[in-house]
């Protein structure tokens, strides 16, 4: 019973990880159809962003506190500037992007290697996040639990974004009917550049949250971006709800078999496992009804 | 000039040409060192070969390339340690797996003592690999990016997998230490060179038979599919069976390719078959022009020239370059190299161009079909067309 219990909650926070990792280039993907390859090394940045704010405040519960919205921020910059330079450009040529941004993911790994150096930098994580508590008998760490109620947060305000606010019903206008939406006077421009911004702006937060559980590499984004792939697809392009249940469902599937396997046959097990299912859902958990044939 | 080169005469003359400058002229002038390092750019062409007819001419952004490249080698690997050790140690179990296993050669490794077995698997595993994902993705329709981040998690989960099986892959140290190649020393300079040689042949081999695929119907159906994959469809044509059979196709190429990497190289590891090698597979095809049949070939050799000359001195710059290529040449010239002629004659024709177009309106006075191509690729695959059509 501890045991499945503490298998349960290690999968959910896996999940919640892959979840944060996720809901951005959810939303990027899904509006634009941009594959933004560079969206792991946002998270990189949002979680450089916590080692620099922790050096220059020294309490480590107050620089986590600042470093949210502060990677949020750097995160959605540095979106937005990929976007303004160069993606506008490219939103015809979707597949391309990927490559693009595998360039740019490229030099933003070699900038961190460059600044910050290539041995990985830790974050320490506040005094009030260190120690455990207990569900059921089963010891639960309270960083992980604090990753899985942020991941909870971001999405609630996405989804609030999304549904209850006048950009969120320009976002849905456009991903549904793109030409529909700009004739009814939406700039979709300016649509697609805040859309960016968000979705970015979600990797650097995710960047953030993944300092209190690992140490902080040039690495760090090539060790989510595919399997955060992996959550979009298997959740449907787009679709918000649909990364919720791929996230979990993975993170819980994947701890689950590399407890029963070993952790790389479980990676092997998992994509499998998504092949299989694409079959049965080709487009995905939820898929967007439209009139187009692709 | 154009017209020359597409000739039959001018693909015969290049063909010479080519055979000798590589088969003669590098091996009298190359050191044994310099041509082992031409021998693997040119492993990492034929994976190119492939690289070209999936991507360029049919459209799938194929991430996953180092997977059969890695399989090749592997299996090449595997059957050369196999060899060494009944050769050298007597015991006929590879020097690692009595390091770190123990001491049992695997089941899955003993096939591989066949040369024979040996020679097939390393062109028909890749293949069959990539028949199961290729039948799984298109049958169902899931294609662009759908099926570029499939198979790059492919790449992914084959490193993890070669990695994490350190008893009987080597894990992250991988397979190195040869010492015979079929019965051959590899250490006699004699016999780099007849490796080097082989190399270029199988190369040679490959683009003659992706040259011949491209000029062919099917090579035809192959660019419609990429273009205008729906169309295909209504015509009664099965476009997944089109892309599986390429797919296929590239995959054994890069398994060859692997192959003879592994004695030529001397190493095959996982990092040379992860998420990273495999996307850098494309950027030299992108440079050369992905469409293009020599594109893919020379700019794979020219990225793989660059890198050997920069990474090793300023290994920083080289990741910024690399960097900057994959913006550069995807953003502004996604033709690649070989559009710039026909991308300058355009500018120059500009004038006429225009007021053909507003006559026609969104359709090109050509073919009648809307010039909106998925890929942004009409500017390379306008010459390839007429050539074909000839």
């Amino acid at each position: 019973m501890e045991l499945l219990i503490g298998q349960m909650f290690a999968g959910l926070s896996l999940g919640s990880v892959l979840l944060l990792a996720a809901l951005g280039l959810s939303l990027t993907f899904g509006q634009m159809g941009v594959i933004n390859m560079a969206h792991g090394e946002f998270m990189m940045a949002g979680a450089y962003t916590a080692f620099v704010v922790q050096r220059s405040v020294s309490d480590a519960g107050i620089s986590l506190l600042v470093s949210i919205p502060v990677g949020f921020l750097v995160g959605g910059l540095m979106g937005l500037v990929l976007e303004a330079v160069h993606l506008r450009r490219m939103y015809h040529r979707p597949m391309d992007t990927l490559l693009v941004t595998f360039g740019v993911a490229l030099i933003l790994q070699q900038v961190a290697r460059d600044v910050f150096g290539a041995p990985s930098v830790d974050v320490r994580a506040p005094a009030w996040l260190q120690g455990n508590v207990e569900l059921l008998g089963s010891p639960i760490p309270l960083t992980r639990l604090f990753i899985l109620i942020l991941s909870l947060l971001c999405l609630a305000a996405l989804a609030f974004l999304l549904r209850g606010t006048s950009l969120g019903r320009r976002i849905r206008a456009v991903v549904l009917n793109r030409d529909l939406a700009e004739s009814s006077g939406i700039s979709t421009r300016r649509t697609d550049q805040l859309t960016f911004f968000i979705g970015s702006g979600l990797a650097g937060i995710a960047g953030v949250a993944v300092t209190l559980i690992g140490s902080t590499s040039p690495y760090l984004g090539t060790n989510y971006i595919v399997d955060a792939f992996l959550v979009v697809v298997a959740g449907g392009v787009g679709q918000i709800k649909g990364a919720v249940i791929a996230a979990f469902s993975l993170g819980v599937l994947q701890s689950a078999l590399e407890f029963s396997t070993t952790a790389s046959i479980g990676k092997v097990l998992i994509l499998v496992l998504i092949v299989v299912f694409l079959q049965l859902r080709p487009q995905g958990i939820f898929s967007l009804k439209t009139r187009s044939l692709a | 000039m154009r017209e020359f080169v597409a000739s039959r005469w001018g693909v015969r003359a290049g063909s010479v040409l080519a055979v000798v400058l590589l088969l003669v002229v590098a091996p009298s002038m190359l050191s044994v060192f310099s041509l082992g390092l031409l021998g693997k750019f040119i492993c990492f062409a034929i994976v190119a070969v492939g690289i070209g007819l999936a991507w360029g001419r049919g459209g799938m952004l194929t991430l996953g390339q180092g997977v059969f490249f890695g399989l090749g080698a592997y299996i090449m690997a595997m059957h050369m340690k196999l060899a060494d050790a009944s050769l050298f140690g007597g015991t006929g179990v590879p020097d690692f797996m009595s390091l770190y296993g123990s001491g049992d050669v695997p089941g899955w490794w003993e096939p591989f003592r066949s040369p024979a077995v040996t020679l097939l698997a390393v062109a028909l595993v890749p293949g069959l690999v990539a028949l199961l994902l290729g039948l799984a993705v298109f049958k169902r329709r899931v294609k662009g990016a759908y099926f570029a981040i499939l198979s790059q998690a492919l790449a992914a989960a084959f490193a993890v997998l070669l990695i994490g099986q350190q008893a009987t892959t080597g894990g992250s140290n991988g397979l190195s230490g040869f010492r015979s190649f079929f019965g051959f020393d590899l250490q006699d300079p004699a016999n780099k060179v007849m490796l080097y040689s082989i190399a270029v042949i199988v190369l040679l081999m490959m683009m003659a038979a992706a040259r011949q695929l491209m000029h062919s119907r099917f090579g035809e159906l192959l660019v419609a599919v990429r273009d205008q994959e729906e169309r295909v469809r209504f015509l009664g044509y099965d476009p997944a069976t089109v892309k599986t059979v390429v797919y296929v196709l590239a995959a054994a190429m890069a398994g060859i390719a692997g192959a003879l990497f592994v004695p030529i190289v001397g190493i095959v590891s996982p990092a040379d078959v992860g998420v990273v090698p495999s996307i850098a597979f494309l950027i030299g095809v992108a440079i050369g022009g992905r469409a293009t049949l020599l594109g893919p070939v020379l700019g794979a050799l020219g990225v793989a020239v660059a890198q050997t000359s920069l990474a090793s001195s300023f290994p920083s710059f080289w990741v910024y370059f690399q960097g900057l290529l994959f913006v550069l040449v995807i953003g502004f010239l996604p033709g690649g190299v070989a559009s710039v002629p026909r991308a300058l004659a355009n500018l120059l024709k500009q004038g006429a161009r225009t007021e053909a177009d507003r006559s026609t309106g969104a359709f090109s006075a050509k073919s009648g079909v809307p010039q909106r191509a998925p890929d942004g690729l009409d500017v390379s695959t306008g010459p390839i067309r007429e050539e074909a059509s000839r």
